[in-house]
């Protein structure tokens, strides 16, 4: 079901609005109608909808016009031109008290920086949206301690803003918004100030929310990454235009023109994941002191088919087989062989753990043995194995 | 005359008080050399003339204030009267206020309310103006009306920049004394333009000092009032 609605939008900053559109149409660039008539244009003629229940990401650089879009969607900035229909109701055409209906009861927002009220505990923030609705004290506060048990922020609520951490204060931006129960959530970057890991984490928990509360969101990012992560469906644009909408895999798979296909590139996952966050526990045995027996008996025990090879400084010496290691047993009638020296293929490639995974993929492809990686000292601290190379680059 | 009896009547209530009630807060050791120098009724009127004339400052200033910081408009036509007001020189009001209040506390009152109104105009203003976009925003965004944004968002967010505002327009008022003794706004002004006039530097010097303790207080007192929350 068609939730919200958006049909030629287009804002334009700075007047000569009949010259500017008239230009629009001609296809001309926004520097040139910048240059000809000293107007901006802001967002430039554009359409879409937004299903009920959907995460629409609406992708961009800065100056691509997203967020005022995405403010045009709640008229805190007037369109010059277009349609915006929320359930069937045209936006532009309510007076405004009736637009100040909608905005209390069918959409809410979420900011870049917050914009929590610093004069106000959490639990007046969470519920500042209800209050101005009229909501009695009891029934408000009940609904925004829900709220802030959902984005797990109960014990908090009489905190002021800041004393709370950059995460926990969106979280209270993300409770003010779900406090009011309204269908359509509005997010501005809103995680785009946090630090990466605190960024992951909100993004998951909105993917949490989201499979309880099947809300609409409509969110703006600049960061692929994150539009890849949490977007059912994903609109890129650039200086105001429209230039993509589809499902992650399309704009992925499918790039509709150079800029969008630069984007991708951009993210390009082995260029940023390196094999530090690839690599697990290395399974080995020491030259030194270990011998066949109890190889092959930690070979079986850990289920694999070649262990590393260190001596007593945890350097690494090469690896062996489980075949050679089996060979040998048999072959020792006596049980005199205490050694695995005789077997141990120096021939090992290693590499550190800063290397970004994709210097390593050609490697990691040719030979069928694990990556050693080693520290400064030539120490073996971890492996690299195929699947999680490739677990990684799937973006798992 | 509304504003003549308004000064009167708070007249009326700090003379009838002990010097004690005055002191709560504000430290008994200074309020009692007024005392003691026998400024003590020069004082009190010369602090009825100050809050009169700052209240109804403030009472005009905040909302004028409050209406610069919502219209753009409003903020072009008072922003120059402001200037105005301000660059005038005291003396220049006492002139039209004696021509329509006479002689007296009245158009001290008129003077003084003229000179001190616009830093209150300006700072809530300014306050107003200064509270960042994104919580505007937001206040919009979950529908407040005018009313509410202004009641829960903007004068809050406001308020340190207003209460120096009224701290500079109290001191304003008070500096307003001395010049407002001339047209018969009686208080320790008087001590101190008569002192001026008979080359008395001791008797100058203590009804100036006794001003500066009344500075002091309101001072400390507004300042109380501008304390972080939490």
């Amino acid at each position: 079901m068609e939730k919200v609605k958006v049909e030629h939008l287009t804002k334009i900053f700075g007047g000569h609005n009949k010259q500017v559109r008239s230009m629009i149409e001609a296809g001309k660039s926004k520097a040139e109608i910048l240059k000809a008539t000293g107007s901006t244009v802001g967002v430039s003629d554009i359409s879409f909808d937004v299903q009920s229940g959907e995460i629409f990401v609406i992708m961009g650089l800065s100056g691509s016009g997203k967020s005022t879009l995405i403010r045009m969607i709640n008229r805190l900035i007037e369109p010059t031109a277009g349609k915006i229909a929320i359930d069937g109701e045209d936006l532009t055409q309510l007076d405004k008290k009736q637009l100040r209906e909608v905005r209390r009861h069918k959409m809410s927002m979420v900011f870049q920086q917050f914009a929590l009220f610093p004069q106000r505990t959490i639990l007046d923030n969470a519920a500042y949206g209800l209050e101005i609705q009229g909501v009695g004290k009891e029934e408000r506060y009940a609904k925004a301690n829900k709220a802030l048990d959902r984005v797990g922020l109960n014990g908090y609520a009489d905190q002021y803003p800041d004393q709370l951490s950059g995460g926990m204060q969106q979280r209270v931006g993300l409770a003010r918004a779900l406090a009011n129960d309204a269908d359509i959530l509005l997010m501005d970057e809103a995680f785009s100030a946090l630090d990466p890991l605190n960024r992951k984490d909100m993004q998951d928990e909105l993917l949490e929310l989201q499979a309880d509360l099947h809300k609409t969101i409509i969110f703006i990012s600049h960061d692929l990454n994150e539009a890849l992560r949490i977007g059912n469906r994903i609109m890129i644009m650039r200086d105001g235009r429209l230039v993509q909408i589809g499902t992650p895999e399309e704009i992925l798979t499918a790039p509709a023109n150079d800029y969008v296909e630069r984007f991708i590139e951009d993210v390009d996952r082995t260029k940023v994941i390196t094999v530090g966050s690839v690599m697990i526990r290395p399974y080995t045995v020491n030259v030194d002191t270990d011998g066949p027996r109890l190889a092959l008996r930690r070979m079986r025990d850990n289920e694999v088919s070649t262990l590393f090879v260190i001596n007593n400084r945890r350097e690494l010496v090469g690896f062996i087989e489980a075949r050679d290691t089996v060979k040998l047993i048999e072959d020792d009638h006596d049980r005199s062989v205490r050694s695995i020296k005789s077997i141990v293929n120096p021939d090992v490639k290693t590499t550190t753990v800063d290397t970004p995974i994709n210097s390593i993929i050609d490697e990691i492809s040719s030979i069928s043995a694990p990556l050693g990686v080693l520290d400064d000292q030539q120490r073996l601290i971890g492996v690299v194995i195929r699947g999680a190379v490739l677990a990684a680059i799937a973006g798992d | 005359m509304a504003i003549y009896r308004v000064g009167d009547g708070m007249d009326l209530v700090l003379e009838s008080q002990s010097p004690t009630v005055l002191a709560i807060g504000a430290g008994t050791g200074r309020t009692g050399l007024i005392w003691n120098l026998d400024y003590w009724q020069d004082m009190t009127r010369t602090l009825s003339l100050v809050l009169t004339s700052s209240v109804i400052a403030l009472v005009i200033g905040i909302p004028l204030g409050i209406l610069m910081a919502k219209s753009n408009v409003a903020q072009t036509i008072i922003q120059p009267i402001l200037d105005f007001m301000q660059t005038m020189p005291a003396f220049v009001y006492l002139i039209p206020a004696v021509a329509f209040f006479g002689i007296g506390t009245v158009p001290g009152v008129i003077s003084s309310l003229i000179f001190a109104m616009p830093p209150v105009v300006r700072m809530t203003n300014l306050g107003i103006r200064q509270v960042p976009s994104d919580l505007i925003e937001a206040a919009d965004s979950y529908g407040s009306t005018s009313w509410q944004k202004l009641v829960k968002v903007q004068l809050p967010l406001a308020r340190k920049t207003i209460m120096s505002g009224v701290n500079q327009t109290l001191m304003l008022a008070l500096s307003m004394v001395v010049t407002a003794s001339m047209i018969g706004a009686m208080g320790l002004g008087t001590d101190v333009y008569f002192a001026v006039g008979r080359n008395e530097a001791g008797s100058g010097f203590t009804a100036g000092l006794a001003v500066v303790i009344i500075a002091i207080i309101l001072d400390r007192i507004t300042q109380l009032v501008n304390k972080p929350e939490h």
